[in-house]
């Protein structure tokens, strides 16, 4: 079973107008750049983007909200990305923020094949306005749906042909959780191995999830704070 | 009569109070801006992990320039290092941790707070909107929650109210306040002030306090 694709170009080239992606990442640790990147040269439009940030101003999906790609983000975090909030503000641009966790386990749930969840983030609040409540055991919980994405696409570190996939340190984040959840999901690793080459005991994600695989070529692997410490 | 100064907390020295607070075996969530720095400040013998909700347990100080990863930051998006005996896991993994109850503290800023333990720190309506991050999720589950913050905003107005005006974080759930002028704990009553900064009084204190204070009879002044 070889799920290995040229590039960029070929893992997103039936991703059209009006999709819903996720995408993996924590700021901008972990985030499949060269798909970004096909993304934004494709000129895909209207695009629903669950991702936990909205990358910077000029990095990231940062870059999709420049091109004014993106119709809708759901995310936990806008951060200190000037462009996000003032489309934001501005009303140019949906944006559902939910809670962290509850980002998490939506991506969670879809890809364990469940429908909801209930969770205790947000409720008493905004977030919690048209929700069923329930109480369990003399505590408060939100329903809170799976979602449906019709891409996932993820970075790993490692990853084999048979779609296999290593993260590594803080950069698995949501990776994990969204390759389970997408409909088809692509992955872009930094390094492509060939299947039985991975410890199977060391593998995060299962090869069954991941339905296309690319070595990515230029990981800019950006950071955000640069905190050096002197001794 | 002996005249002090008054000399609120600087940002570092409720960090330094805060720090106090941490308990041998501890596990801590730091938020970020005031709260990170509490990791400066752990007492010598307090064996604590930081747990970051971006996926990490055991988080170390910053890097040396040769030691730097992009692959490792905190939830601040700071580049950070590891301590020995720590773990990598997902973002479902990591709120499974904090919502079951496993982080013992949890340590955030916030722009308002009431006297029943109500917290506000992730939107001002039209003006701003940093997004809840994973606050929502920490406060909601969170066993011990302190909030560490300035007493007024920059235009001097209280922070401690009887009612948050801004869109809620979580309700009745934060557990302690220190601020740059006192350590309050939230009770069924309101706000009991169990400390003072170095020379701050406590007229001064409840006059930049809107919510309910209760006044003990003795209100010693914190010692850093």
């Amino acid at each position: 079973m070889n799920k290995v694709v040229t590039g960029p170009d070929e893992a997103i080239y039936d991703i059209n107008d009006g999709a819903t992606l996720m995408l993996g990442g924590f700021g901008l640790c972990g985030i499949p750049e060269n798909c970004i990147a096909a993304l934004v040269k494709k000129g895909v439009k209207d695009l629903t983007c669950i991702s936990n940030n909205a990358g910077v101003d000029d990095f990231g999906i940062g870059l999709l909200l420049q091109q004014k790609q993106v119709r809708k983000m759901i995310s936990s975090y806008v951060g200190e990305n000037a462009e996000f909030e003032r489309q934001l503000l501005s009303g140019e641009l949906l944006v559902d923020l939910i809670p962290q966790g509850t980002l998490a386990t939506r991506c969670l749930a879809a890809g364990y094949g469940m429908p909801a969840i209930y969770t205790p983030a947000g409720v008493g609040t905004e977030v919690a306005e048209g929700k069923e409540v329930r109480n369990f055991r003399g505590k408060d919980y939100l329903l809170e749906y799976a979602f449906d994405a019709d891409f996932a696409i993820v970075k790993a570190w490692k990853g084999d042909t048979m779609g296999n996939l290593v993260f590594h340190a803080t950069a698995r984040n949501f990776n994990p959780l969204m390759a389970m959840a997408g409909k088809i999901t692509i992955a872009e690793v930094e390094e492509l191995v060939p299947a039985g080459s991975l410890d199977p005991d060391s593998i995060h994600t299962a090869g069954i999830y991941v339905h296309r695989i690319f070595e990515g070529k230029s990981f800019q692997k950006r950071i955000e704070q640069l905190t050096i410490s002197q001794s | 009569m002996i005249y002090t100064s008054s000399m609120p907390l600087t940002k570092e020295q409720i960090a330094q109070r805060i720090a106090r607070e941490l308990k041998h075996g501890f596990y801590v969530n730091l938020g970020i801006g005031i709260p990170t720095l509490v990791a400066n400040y752990i007492p010598p013998g307090v064996d604590v992990v930081l747990q970051s909700e971006n996926g990490l347990l055991g988080m170390g100080p910053f890097p040396t320039a040769d030691k730097v990863d992009p692959d490792l930051i905190n939830a601040g998006k700071q580049i950070i290092t590891t301590i020995k005996g720590s773990v990598f896991f997902d973002s479902a993994v990591s709120f499974g941790m904090i919502r079951a109850g496993k982080v013992d503290l949890t340590v955030l800023g916030a722009m308002e707070v009431n006297d029943q333990g109500d917290i506000a720190n992730w939107k001002i309506p039209g003006k701003m909107v940093k997004g809840m991050g994973g606050a929502m999720d920490l406060v909601a589950s969170a066993r011990n929650i302190i909030v560490a913050m300035m007493h007024t905003n920059p235009r001097g107005a209280s922070k401690l109210l009887s009612r948050c005006e801004l869109p809620l974080t979580g309700v009745r759930c934060v557990k302690k306040v220190v601020t740059d002028l006192a350590v309050l704990d939230i009770t069924p009553d309101g706000f009991l002030l169990r400390e003072r900064a170095p020379g701050v009084t406590v007229e001064e204190i409840q006059s930049k306090t809107a919510g309910k204070l209760v006044i003990p009879s003795e209100v010693p002044e914190i010692v850093l």
